[in-house]
């Protein structure tokens, strides 16, 4: 934390925060003029093209390239071979190397085996068919709930499940086994009047963002290198690309384009590494650009899931025990997506009994990545569900139910720590009290509702605010802009030195320009840039301060910063006036030279966030397609510092959630082969698919940051499955417990119901 | 002296304790004991744990101070999108 800086909450008014000025990258992006990962080109750059593993799991016995080496055109080949283990006994870094480049084993359908450089797509693509890959074709799974049996093929045989006691004798795909809660579940449920026990499953999904990764690496005779790239975090990739490469970070540098969504899907290096193994070898800079296919085979997934939950309620609607068993793929490498599932699956209730136990499964599939909220809309689903279906059952309003059971400021949360001020409860009696409730419904028409919860975090975080002879501002940010940060930082550094926000640019800096950043993700970017961009704002105006009192020729002490000036005060001072920040910075060559503030800090204290959807379904029983007729979100903000911006990340996730409720899924063949890798046979869901969706932002400030925030970008993603499911339920008498709730899905429940 | 409660999976490290009472006045000084005495604690200190202090989350600010009377809780460091 920057010394003397205070983040504490403190109410004032805005002048600038809380207003909706137009996006300042928007013109670029709207004429084709901003430059994405795909956009970047050097004079004499190479291309470069992945061979990925046919099989689902296969050893790789030998790989020849000779013939692929000597094709003219060709400039480089790697294997595994050109990317050596230096990770020194880091097994989470050995992993990520792993998935890059498979070294004996491919564990799943697109894994990299190896990859080329040439003077064109072309002679790449010719390149690869040379390459003769001998494999041994070995046994794969593909689905959660048979790689837990004892008979499944086990991916790594030095993978023995962690957290079980004793140590496991034997290795298996069950990676870790958590446990979260309190109280005594069994006693719980010994005191319930109506209990509900439920098994659902969800279906693996990708981010769907609409840009494929793409990089330019340029690694120099020197022994230093550039990356130009498309992702989240352009700090870590210099990290994880460093270490990978074995190069001193600082003579890395990474400079990130436009992001064309990332959605967490950014946040690991799959391509990267690739294409400076290959630049390194061929001497020349090479672009990578990953085609769609290669995005949904080959990038990181979400997990697929299997989960079962059981609740306990009294007559009254008093919940009084909660269990949760989550089963959640990781693809072919360890992770914590089970984890985040058992955290999160009870968090927005008050509960004095609760369990979730929570299992990583390996199987052959691409390594899980995080996706928005990662690991929270699963569970919520089948949490959210079963309180639906409790509801009904006691005859109590679904939203007075949840209300009855709602967490607040106090409560010991089902992952553990007590509650601070906390915004379940308000998003709640909004839903109650939103016209949506109200509104009729038609035949074959259905309504339902559902909570979220996210932690949100912070991390580390550093900033610089350079003001020019002008009296403009720069602002140069380490944390990536996913969803407008750029504008919200531009009005927050406005709102601390009181001058317009058209006075202020902002920009993402390279890694060789700033101090480093965690990546954009776990909602932090607005949250932990706006805290830096205060505190750097605040060291700028104590030397504007300084400057002026230089300019009067007073003590420092009698100046004071108001409203965009240098203000002189005290009896003997008082009849100065007043210097502008434009008047300061014209003469600050004559007072010491340019004026900047810099801040590096730990944005930590980040504020939990929660919402509740509402949405209405109408469904074909015919045909068993659906229409999403309406859908409100009512989500805590904290403060929002460019509603507009609020608005959109609260629209983006619920209309991702819409898509994979309904939609969306990875659907693998017998051979654990990708099926429908390609946007016209796993269907995102488009314009025409959606109604408006409707937004409430609430503000409940967050105590630990200057203004309130909270993060707003990813709570909005875990309710919708849950909502969905719910309206889908509701419509046609059928509890539907298998996302997505695709069309053939809902004719086979009421086919099924039929049967019954 | 504080109180910390450990999640389950650290909690198996420290002899099956989800509680313990360590003397610590920050965070630094609560995972340095932490690691003399549970030395398999130490990886995990190395990968990331959360500190949960009266139910705000700090990944990474070592010198935040502990309260006496604040509820003190280690969860895993998390993942975000």
């Amino acid at each position: 934390m920057t010394i003397g800086f205070d983040p504490r909450y403190l109410k004032r008014d805005f002048a600038s925060v809380g207003t909706r000025p137009l996006r300042p990258d928007g013109i670029d992006k709207v004429t084709g003029r901003a430059r994405y990962g795909a956009d970047f080109n050097m004079a004499g750059q190479l291309v470069g093209r992945v061979l990925r593993s046919p099989h689902a799991h296969a050893a790789i016995r030998s790989i020849d390239a000779s013939a692929a080496e000597k094709l003219p055109g060709v400039k480089a080949v790697i294997t595994a071979a050109d990317l050596p283990d230096l990770t020194d006994g880091d097994a989470a870094m050995f992993d990520i190397l792993d998935n890059c480049m498979a070294r004996k084993t491919a564990f799943y359908d697109g894994h990299a085996v190896a990859a080329v450089a040439a003077i064109d797509a072309r002679t790449a693509r010719q390149a690869l068919k040379l390459i003769v890959v001998d494999y041994e074709v070995l046994p794969h799974v593909t689905d959660v709930d048979a790689a837990m049996q004892p008979s499944a093929p086990v991916l790594h045989d030095h993978v023995f499940t962690e957290g079980v006691e004793p140590k496991p004798g034997k290795a298996s795909n069950v990676q870790k086994r958590v446990q979260y809660g309190h109280g005594d579940v069994d006693s719980g449920f010994a005191q319930a009047d109506v209990v509900i026990e439920r098994s659902f499953k969800t279906e693996q999904t990708h981010q769907g963002y609409i840009e494929p990764h793409a990089c330019v690496a340029n690694y120099s005779a020197d022994g230093n290198a550039d990356l130009w790239v498309c992702t989240q975090g352009h700090f870590v990739y210099r990290q994880h690309c460093a270490q990978l490469l074995g190069l001193d970070a600082s003579k890395l540098r990474v400079t990130s384009s436009e992001i064309g969504g990332g959605f967490g899907g950014k946040t690991h290096v799959w391509a990267e590494p690739i294409a400076l193994a290959l630049s390194r070898k061929a001497g020349r800079p090479v672009k990578l650009v990953m085609t769609r296919d290669e995005v949904f085979r080959a990038s990181g997934p979400t997990s697929a899931t299997s989960i079962d939950v059981k609740i306990g309620v009294r007559k009254d609607g008093t919940i009084v025990a909660a269990d949760a068993t989550l089963r959640y793929s990781s693809g072919a490498y360890g992770g914590m997506w089970a984890e985040l599932g058992a955290m999160t699956a009870f968090a927005c209730y008050r509960l004095e009994n609760v369990r979730t136990v929570g299992y990583e499964v390996l199987v052959n599939r691409p390594k899980t990545a995080p996706y928005r909220a990662p690991s929270a809309p699963m569970a919520a689903f089948a949490v959210e569900s079963v309180i639906d279906e409790l509801a009904a059952r006691l005859g109590i309003d679904a939203v007075e139910l949840r209300i009855k059971n709602a967490a607040q400021e106090g409560t010991r949360s089902s992952y553990g720590p007590v509650y601070g001020p906390i915004g379940i409860g308000p998003t709640l009696e909004a839903a109650k009290n939103h016209p949506h409730m109200k509104a009729p419904l038609g035949e074959n028409q259905g309504r339902g509702m559902a909570c979220g919860f996210w932690f949100n975090f912070g991390g580390q975080t550093c900033t610089d605010l350079n003001i020019g002879m002008d009296g403009t501002v720069s602002l140069a940010v380490g944390t990536i802009d996913v969803g407008g940060s750029r504008a919200s930082l531009s009005l927050v550094a406005a709102e601390e030195l009181g001058i317009a926000y058209s006075q202020v640019k902002a920009v993402v800096a390279d890694t060789s320009s700033l101090g480093y950043n965690d990546m954009t993700d776990g909602s932090r970017g607005t949250f932990s840039s706006s805290m830096a961009t205060i505190s750097a704002a605040r060291n700028a105006i104590k030397v504007l301060r300084e400057r002026a009192a230089q300019m009067w020729d007073i003590p420092v002490d009698n100046v004071i910063w108001e409203g965009g000036h240098a203000v002189a005060v005290g009896e003997k001072h008082g009849n100065l006036g007043k210097l502008s920040l434009k008047e300061i910075a014209a003469e600050s060559g004559k007072t010491g030279g340019p004026i900047a503030g810099h801040s590096e800090l730990v944005a930590d204290g980040a504020g939990v966030s929660f919402a509740t959807h509402i949405c209405d379904i109408e469904v074909d029983r015919e045909t068993g397609a659906t229409r999403v007729l309406r859908y409100t979100v009512i989500q805590d903000a904290g403060k929002a510092v460019h509603p507009t911006y609020v608005e959109g990340q609260y629209q983006g996730g619920a209309a991702q959630g819409i898509g994979w409720a309904l939609n969306e899924e990875y659907i693998y063949g017998k051979d654990g082969r990708l099926q429908n890798a390609g946007f016209l046979d796993y269907r995102i869901p488009v314009c025409s698919d959606l109604p408006m969706i409707d937004t409430q932002i609430l503000e409940i400030p967050n105590p630990n940051h200057p203004y309130g925030v909270r993060g707003v970008g990813e709570t909005s993603i875990v309710p919708p499955l849950a909502a969905i499911a719910n309206a889908v339920s509701n419509a046609v008498g059928v509890r539907m417990t298998h996302i997505p709730i695709s069309p053939p899905r809902i004719l086979a429940a009421l086919d099924a119901e039929a049967k019954a | 002296m504080v109180e910390v409660t450990l999640w389950g999976s650290l909690g198996a490290i420290a002899g099956g304790k989800s509680r313990i009472e360590v003397e610590a006045k920050d965070i630094r000084e609560l995972f340095r004991k932490l690691a003399e005495r549970y030395p398999a604690m130490e990886p995990w200190i190395d990968r990331g744990i959360a500190v949960s202090i009266d139910g705000t989350i700090y990944r990474d600010t070592w010198s935040k101070e502990l309260p006496e009377d604040a509820e003190i809780f280690l969860l895993p460091r998390l993942a975000g999108g």
